[in-house]
């Protein structure tokens, strides 16, 4: 037990990681001494250090390493998911600089808690032991927390705090005993051993518990159903651009976690987490439909929508296959595009002032709007999944994957719930289109929802024209998640 | 009697279902619901020492300095989201945490 715990060559795969922390740290401590309001500054500042990570990660060498004793790991899945967080975040902050003024919220802390909560998630992401795995989480947690709670005068939104909070913890606290089982019952930490342990001898009961609560730990943190009940309340009760970084990014970040953990560690106990996420997607699916049929606010719609939208990314776990979890991260790319392009044209929606967040103040937008309503009509028809848009092809893949590994009732059954959301997004056009206009919407003055706003309408709606890059990332993403013997078989 | 590693595996998972039933159970006070999320996170701790101790592995006792690290900072972003709650609010009764539903 001589090994040396890291060299310097080691630090070279956790390059982007430390470029974030001290960034992270620095302009903490420049918002602080900085006169005036640094709110805008700094939150370009997090944008460009975040664009300059990603870019790192662009240009590492994308094969699998692992350093630190076997604690970080670094390989072509990792590296898509962090680029695709790293992405996602920079949208996100893009989305809040203007709306932070417009609420008298500007504060500095905003955008450099956005790039701690990242760093979480990039973390969590190279997690190749449960250490690394829980302090990433945590990292990712704790940032969100005060994030949902920062207008601090704002009785809803510290109560959406305090529940995500509560929640959220009792979460960390499920998972955090699964894993201590699991260590148990394997003995080791690291995912390496794990597997190896698990995969050596018929899983012991322990084993199992410990994977059951691991699961639902995580379940709670992607808000698949039953484990959803914080979402609604806490996407109506924060701030909208807080509710826009909550669905774009941690989801993306969590799913790519319980890839890494159902494919890492527990490869061999396929029977027993198939059908636990089988029912956790099914049930997402039909939730995510049926609950959302009758909202009037539309942040609350968007919760269900992305409670709905995490059933239809587990199918693709479920089938088990590389191609399957291929076609998940494929799903949750484009997720992530529709998600950030509607909260961008939502938060554009203000009369006098105010945001408004009714369905029914979207009436007649067609007439006062058409550019927004136009906007928000092409990513309605690409959530309900309308082909030739990006969200057709998204469902299509994971369905299809599905299919292939006989899955079928789980496949007609997410194709009919499918149907069924369509209908609430359809609602929303019909508004939109057919009902008498209130008053017309006040003039955007930012750039940064409208350019956010467009390169998601725009990777929407030309996705069809070249969908082979991402297709064939997607794939050779999940790839690196298995075994050499399935990658070859492509 | 013999205290083996059941003993403690039995103390924590009572102590981790406390602390559950503690969150889901209690109608009065948003700091007891705090005490319950420390409690499993203390119950889990058991478990790893335990388990660590038994199978002679390091492993899981730095975890538990993890654990017990993360758990402070927790508690204290959770206090104060309860104060900011608090001064809106004018009281942390666990029935006012009640205005977002539906």
């Amino acid at each position: 037990m001589n090994e040396t715990l890291w060299t310097w060559e080691s630090l070279s795969i956790v390059k982007p990681e430390i470029f974030l922390a001290v960034s992270g740290l620095l302009l903490l401590v420049f918002g602080a001494c900085l006169k005036g309001n640094p709110a805008r500054s700094i939150g370009g500042l997090v944008m460009i250090a975040m664009a300059i990570a990603a870019y790192m990660i662009w240009g590492m060498k994308w094969d699998s390493q692992v350093e630190f004793s076997g604690q970080f790991i670094f390989d072509p899945f990792s590296a898509y998911m962090k680029i695709l967080v790293l992405f996602g975040l920079i949208g996100s902050v893009a989305l809040s600089l203007r709306y932070m003024a417009q609420e008298n919220m500007a504060r500095f802390e905003y955008p450099v808690l956005v790039l701690f909560a990242g760093l979480g998630m990039m973390v969590m992401l190279s997690a190749n032991s449960f250490l690394s795995l829980y302090v990433g989480l945590e990292l990712q947690s704790l940032s969100l927390y005060v994030l949902a709670a920062i207008r601090r005068d704002h009785a809803k939104s510290s109560e959406a705090g305090m529940k995500y909070f509560v929640l959220g913890s009792m979460a960390s606290g499920i998972l955090l005993f699964g894993i201590s089982l699991v260590y148990g019952y394997t003995g080791a930490l690291g995912f390496d051993t794990v597997a190896k342990t698990l995969a050596a001898a018929p899983a012991t009961p322990g084993a199992v518990i410990g994977l059951v609560f691991v699961l639902v730990g995580i379940a709670f943190k992607v808000s698949a159903v039953p484990f959803h009940m914080w979402t609604p309340d806490v996407y109506e009760g924060a701030p909208t651009s807080v509710t826009a970084l909550f669905a774009i990014v941690p989801k993306v970040a969590a799913i790519g976690l319980l890839m890494r953990l159902i494919y890492g560690p527990f490869a061999s106990m396929v029977p027993d987490w198939q059908q636990i996420l089988w029912f956790l997607s099914a049930a997402s699916m039909a939730w995510g439909a049926f609950a959302a049929l009758n909202q009037n606010n539309i942040k609350r719609l968007m919760a269900y929508s992305s409670i709905g939208n995490i059933g239809f990314a587990m199918v693709g776990l479920v089938a088990g296959t590389a191609a399957g979890a291929g076609a998940s991260i494929l799903y949750m790319t484009i997720y992530m595009a529709m998600t950030a392009g509607t909260f961008g044209l939502i938060m554009m929606l203000r009369r006098n002032g105010v945001a408004v967040e009714k369905i029914s103040d979207m009436a007649g937008l067609s007439k006062t709007n058409p550019v927004i309503c136009y906007c928000m009509a092409i990513m309605m028809f690409s959530m309900s999944g309308i082909p030739p848009l990006a969200g057709f092809f998204s469902k299509m893949v994971v369905f299809q994957e599905a299919m292939s590994a006989h899955f079928y009732v789980l496949s007609v059954f997410g194709v009919l719930t499918s149907v069924v959301s369509a209908y609430y997004y359809l609602r929303i056009i019909k508004t939109m289109f057919f009902d008498e206009s209130i008053a017309v919407l006040d003039r955007e003055p930012g750039m940064g929802k409208k350019i956010v706003a467009g390169v998601c309408v725009a990777f929407v709606v030309l996705f069809v024209l070249s969908p082979d890059p991402l297709l064939k990332s997607s794939k050779a993403a999940a790839g690196s998640l298995f075994p050499v013997a399935e990658n070859t078989k492509e | 009697m013999e205290i083996g590693l059941h003993h403690y595996l039995i103390l924590g998972g009572l102590l981790f279902t406390l602390g559950v039933f503690g969150i889901f159970l209690n109608r009065k006070n948003v700091i007891i619901i705090m005490m319950s999320i420390e409690l499993m996170l203390l119950a889990v701790n058991i478990n790893f020492v335990a388990f660590s101790s038994f199978m002679h592995d390091l492993g899981g006792q730095i975890f538990t300095m993890f654990i017990l690290t993360v758990a402070a900072a927790e508690a204290a972003i959770g206090l104060a989201i309860l104060v900011v709650f608090f001064r809106n609010k004018g009281s942390i009764a666990v029935e006012d945490i009640s205005t977002l539903k539906g």
